[in-house]
């Protein structure tokens, strides 16, 4: 069967270090971070990444008031990829567009502001807001999208942990090979800064990341690294059949060339290297490619002491034999940003296509001797002989593994 | 409580959950969906509102009452001046 091609037309996002594709770029390419202390509810001051966009450039003030901070960050990713795919909302037949946005969890944050509300009122549930359902359902940030465009296709979420940012693409570029719809607007979100169980559920397993400046607390592959930084945050994109694309003469970032969705089986929170490996593999026989096709692989490490070595492992078996092969990892400027966090890093590295340089990995003062992969792109971007095909890892619990590849627009 | 310092309750509830509206020109004696764009989960709001702020409850026999300035005055005065 002759899939058809389908390639990225439009990109929105909102990340700690940058609103737009061109401010977040700059700031990974001149070694950027956007990691600040912030206030949480029961838990006090912690280190987390923090989206600075303007919520009323695309929503009015009841809209904020009432929906989620996750459909805001949609919404705004959302208009923001639509404005810069050049087509506009009242020519888009909005029956046959698709919003798919992974999210790694969603009603926590509604959940826990709740129960602080009646608890002021001594948990008496007639003070429970009426809007906690709507705010809950899983479908939340994608429904509040479709609300707000008038987009009438479907819409949903796709919850696959933090490898829900790929799987919002993945999903996409099958929806429209399968011709469900025309059009798509999907990636991934996260509020998740917003609600205290993340915090205390990572300290808790002591894989919260802590250092007196915010700024280098991020820091995958340094000896020195002490966990995870959370940030919320959300990137989607437009993608659309190459030839629909073609027809009107649309802006090409690159082509979604292959991918694999896999599962450790193994381990509620640990990660899986065996797997994470087959999932590399099978997404570059996927993409009808070989190790050394691949000029950019951005890893998944969130910093954890042991995770980071086991992508390592992983990666290691896999490009052994790859001296064009570039690794780098964004989380390091912008800490992980969960169900966001495969997007955002995709569109990171998206411009290398164009200007030939592989942002780096920040914040390795001490490289740590497990994770020295060759390639690895520390502290400084390298200009690349060539970048034609880019891998993006975004692993999650319960043993998630996405792998996505996307390469060079060739006609 | 006066009918107007009750009317200006209902008001500054207003102001919080339809932020993006001019209440400057509102007609007390219009009904309020007619002026504003209120939904019934805004409405819902006004009656959470009243009770989180106030302590008033309002039955949902009586959401009616509260269908524009004047007759919410007019229904909830008593019950604000029942309470002190």
């Amino acid at each position: 069967m002759k899939l058809s091609r389908v390639v990225i037309t439009g990109i929105g996002l909102t990340a700690p270090n940058g609103n737009t594709l061109a401010e977040f770029r700059n700031n990974l390419l001149n070694g950027v971070a956007g990691i600040e202390r912030i206030d949480v509810r029961y838990m006090g001051l912690l280190l987390a990444g923090v989206c600075h966009y303007d919520p009323l450039k695309y929503q009015k003030k009841k809209e904020v008031r009432v929906g989620t901070r996750a459909g805001s960050i949609s919404i705004y990713c959302a208009r923001e990829a639509l404005a810069d795919s050049g087509v506009a909302l009242d020519t888009l037949a909005k029956d046959r567009t698709g919003i798919y946005i992974g999210c790694t969890e969603h009603g926590n944050v509604e959940t826990e502001n709740e129960i602080y509300n009646v608890s002021k009122f001594n948990y008496d549930t007639k003070y429970w807001s009426h809007y906690h359902n709507p705010r809950t359902v899983a479908n939340n940030p994608a429904g509040e999208t479709s609300l707000n465009l008038g987009i009438t296709g479907p819409a949903y979420t796709i919850g696959a942990a933090c490898a829900a940012g790929n799987l919002g693409l993945i999903h996409a570029a099958q929806m429209l090979r399968l011709g469900e719809v025309d059009f798509a607007i999907c990636g991934g979100i996260s509020e998740s800064i917003h609600t205290f169980g993340i915090f205390a559920g990572f300290k808790s397993q002591n894989a919260l990341a802590t250092h007196e400046d915010p700024k280098k607390a991020s820091r995958p592959f340094d000896k020195a690294r002490n966990g995870i930084v959370i940030s919320e945050g959300g990137c989607l994109y437009t993608l659309e059949r190459l030839e629909d694309a073609q027809a009107r003469r649309a802006k090409i970032y690159g082509e979604i060339s292959g991918y694999c969705v896999n599962s450790d089986a193994s381990d509620y929170v640990l990660p899986n290297p065996v797997r994470q490996a087959e999932c590399v593999r099978k997404s570059i026989a996927n993409a009808g490619l070989t190790p050394q096709d691949i000029h950019i692989v951005n890893t998944h490490a969130t910093a954890t002491p042991l995770g980071d070595i086991q992508e390592c492992q992983a990666l290691g078996s896999v490009f052994a034999n790859c001296p064009d092969t570039h690794i780098n990892n964004t989380k390091s400027f912008i800490g992980h940003a969960m169900g966001a966090a495969g997007a955002l890093e995709l569109a990171g590295n998206l411009p290398s296509f164009a200007d030939l340089m592989v942002h780096p990995t920040i914040n390795v003062d001490d490289l740590d001797p497990q994770c020295a992969l060759p390639g690895l792109v520390l502290n400084r971007p390298v200009q690349a002989k060539r970048v034609d095909a880019i891998l993006n890892n975004s692993f999650g619990m319960l043993g998630i593994n996405s792998t996505l590849i996307v390469k060079r627009f060739v006609p | 409580m006066t009918k107007d310092q009750v009317k200006q309750v209902v008001l500054d509830i207003i102001a919080d959950i339809a932020p993006d509206e001019d209440l400057s020109h509102l007609k007390s004696d219009v009904r309020l969906r007619d002026q504003l764009q209120l939904d019934s989960m805004d409405f819902l709001d006004i009656v959470m509102e009243l009770r989180k702020r106030h302590g008033i409850e309002v039955p949902e026999s009586d959401y009616l009452q509260l269908a524009s300035l004047d007759s919410s005055a007019e229904y909830l005065t008593p019950k604000f001046n029942a309470k002190s």
